[in-house]
């Protein structure tokens, strides 16, 4: 049996080899890289609305009384206090503190989360989840449900809320990170203002077996084309936002993963988040390294793996993303250093392929986003 | 025009050649957005990877389809990486090499021989 026999379809497939999409293994399924050009649905996306199957990815529902509980002992985050119709961004750790996950986490209802995680960690989150549920008194009065019958769209780009507007106006009154439950094309939709490219968009989950009704109704707007994994990576690395198995794992810390948004300042005061010692002890300045923004001023892009020199040629750190940047027109990276080479506007070097080349550390992100954030006051 | 089942192709002109990605080779990668190519005067043994073309997603290995000495490199494409998709096969050419042992051509594909082997693909 060939590699490529073992690997998971999303229920897209069809759709994906009739655009002409070329297929590649990703997190054990059959994904498209790209259709017309990684190039080409950047820019779109950018400009315009990509439309991406990310239906690899992990759901899942947690509810009850206890749910609450349950997620604070996982996680970094105070979700006591995350407002019924909110999402938050959120991490999964390790008894060490050690990130093993990241998630979105929605509130649609008053005791019921809808969770969405990475393809490569779904078992083993739904596990951890499932076992803390069943040892644990906070499990007590908590459901937990993988929803392996919903598929996921991303609606993303500037033109992104024209497309929904048609089809859910409901859900164009939403602002940047809220959540809610909706009707679509008959159907029950959970649908949050938020995705993975900096810009406005919406986070669709919906019935497996009527999501190709509502793939194909999307693309009957001409704003809208389908966009792959390639744009996806370029998009996301533009807008700062970290790579489950690149900017973090289980070997990373939020400290030093610089996710520090990711955790409530209430979870540090209660002191009862996984690893807290070395978290604390990070925070008070026993930092060692932390991930940071670097722009490429010379040379070929730099990739991950390629060696972070100081400006004197000593070898201080590590690439863990890097791509050259679409919108930009120069080649933007992410990796780790020591903190003191972490401040904006640090001379660095970048090693690729045996030679070295100048580099400075940028602030985050690196494109500005394009949010629909509630306006203040 | 012959070619390399690693998708180059050269263009002999007595003994000296034009090398360069297929059209297959360029299509499969996708836009290039930087493509490193080699010094002058380098030395090349058949296969050594001697240039790099970088596509957003990902950078791969040029390997030289002929041993010999690189007399001139395309450093247009330092400022328009874009050639290699336009004309891969032509004004995207990556280097001009001298060659040192004109008997490994024969080892190389003519064009319906690589069109048979891309069928096989």
């Amino acid at each position: 049996m060939s590699d490529s026999e073992l690997l998971k379809n999303t229920p897209l497939y069809a759709q994906h080899t009739a655009l002409g999409g070329q297929m590649v293994p990703f997190a054990g399924y059959n994904m498209p890289v790209k259709y017309d050009g990684v190039l080409a649905e950047h820019k779109w996306t950018r400009a315009e609305a990509g439309l991406f199957d990310v239906s690899h990815m992990g759901q899942a529902r947690l509810h009850g009384e206890g749910a609450t509980a349950v997620l604070e002992a996982l996680t970094p985050g105070d979700f006591g206090t995350l407002a019924q119709g909110r999402q938050k961004y959120s991490l999964l750790l390790a008894e060490d503190g050690g990130i093993l996950d990241d998630w979105m986490v929605s509130r649609p209802e008053a005791e019921g989360y809808f969770l969405v995680v990475n393809a490569a960690c779904k078992d083993q989150d739904f596990d951890i989840i499932a076992d803390f549920i069943a040892n644990d008194e906070a499990g007590a009065d908590v459901e937990f449900e993988v929803l392996t019958d919903r598929a996921l769209l991303a609606l993303q780009g500037p033109k992104a809320k024209d497309v929904m507007k048609e089809l859910c106006p409901a859900a164009c009154e939403m602002y940047f990170m809220d959540c809610g439950t909706f009707q679509l094309l008959g159907e029950v939709a959970y649908i949050s203002r938020s995705g993975y490219t900096g810009e406005d968009g919406f986070e669709i989950s919906f019935p497996a077996d009527r999501v190709g009704d509502l793939w194909a109704e999307l693309l009957s707007n001409p704003i809208v084309k389908p966009i792959g994994l390639g744009a996806r990576d370029s998009l996301r690395l533009e807008a700062g936002m970290p790579l489950y198995g690149h900017e973090m794992d289980a070997g990373y810390t939020l400290a030093e993963a610089n996710l520090g948004f990711a955790m409530n300042k209430s979870r540090l005061t209660r002191g009862d988040i996984r690893g807290i010692d070395r978290l604390k002890a990070q925070l008070d300045g026993g930092l060692t390294r932390v991930r940071v923004a670097l722009r490429v001023l010379e040379g070929p892009p730099a990739r991950e793996g390629a060696k972070i020199l100081s400006a004197d040629g000593a070898e201080i750190g590590v690439v863990t993303s890097g791509v050259p940047s679409p919108s930009l027109g120069y080649s933007i990276a992410m990796g780790f250093v020591p903190p003191s080479s972490s401040a904006v506007g640090t001379a660095l070097k970048l090693e690729t392929r045996g030679k070295s080349y100048a580099a400075e550390v940028v602030a985050l992100p690196f494109v500005a986003n394009g949010y629909h954030r509630k306006p203040k006051g | 025009m012959k070619f390399t089942k690693d998708h180059e192709w050269v263009e002999v002109t007595g003994n000296e050649a034009f090398v360069g990605i297929t059209a297959y080779a360029a299509e499969a990668l996708g836009d290039v957005v930087f493509v490193e190519v080699p010094d002058v005067g380098k030395t090349l043994k058949k296969g050594d990877s001697f240039a790099v073309v970088e596509s957003v997603k990902a950078a791969s290995d040029v390997y030289a389809p002929v041993s010999g000495e690189v007399i001139e490199a395309n450093t247009d494409l330092s400022g328009a990486p874009e050639t290699i998709n336009a004309v891969p096969e032509a004004g995207g050419w990556i280097a001009k090499i001298k060659l040192s042992d004109v008997a490994e051509l024969d080892a190389l594909m003519d064009r319906a021989a690589y069109e048979d082997y891309l069928s096989t693909l």
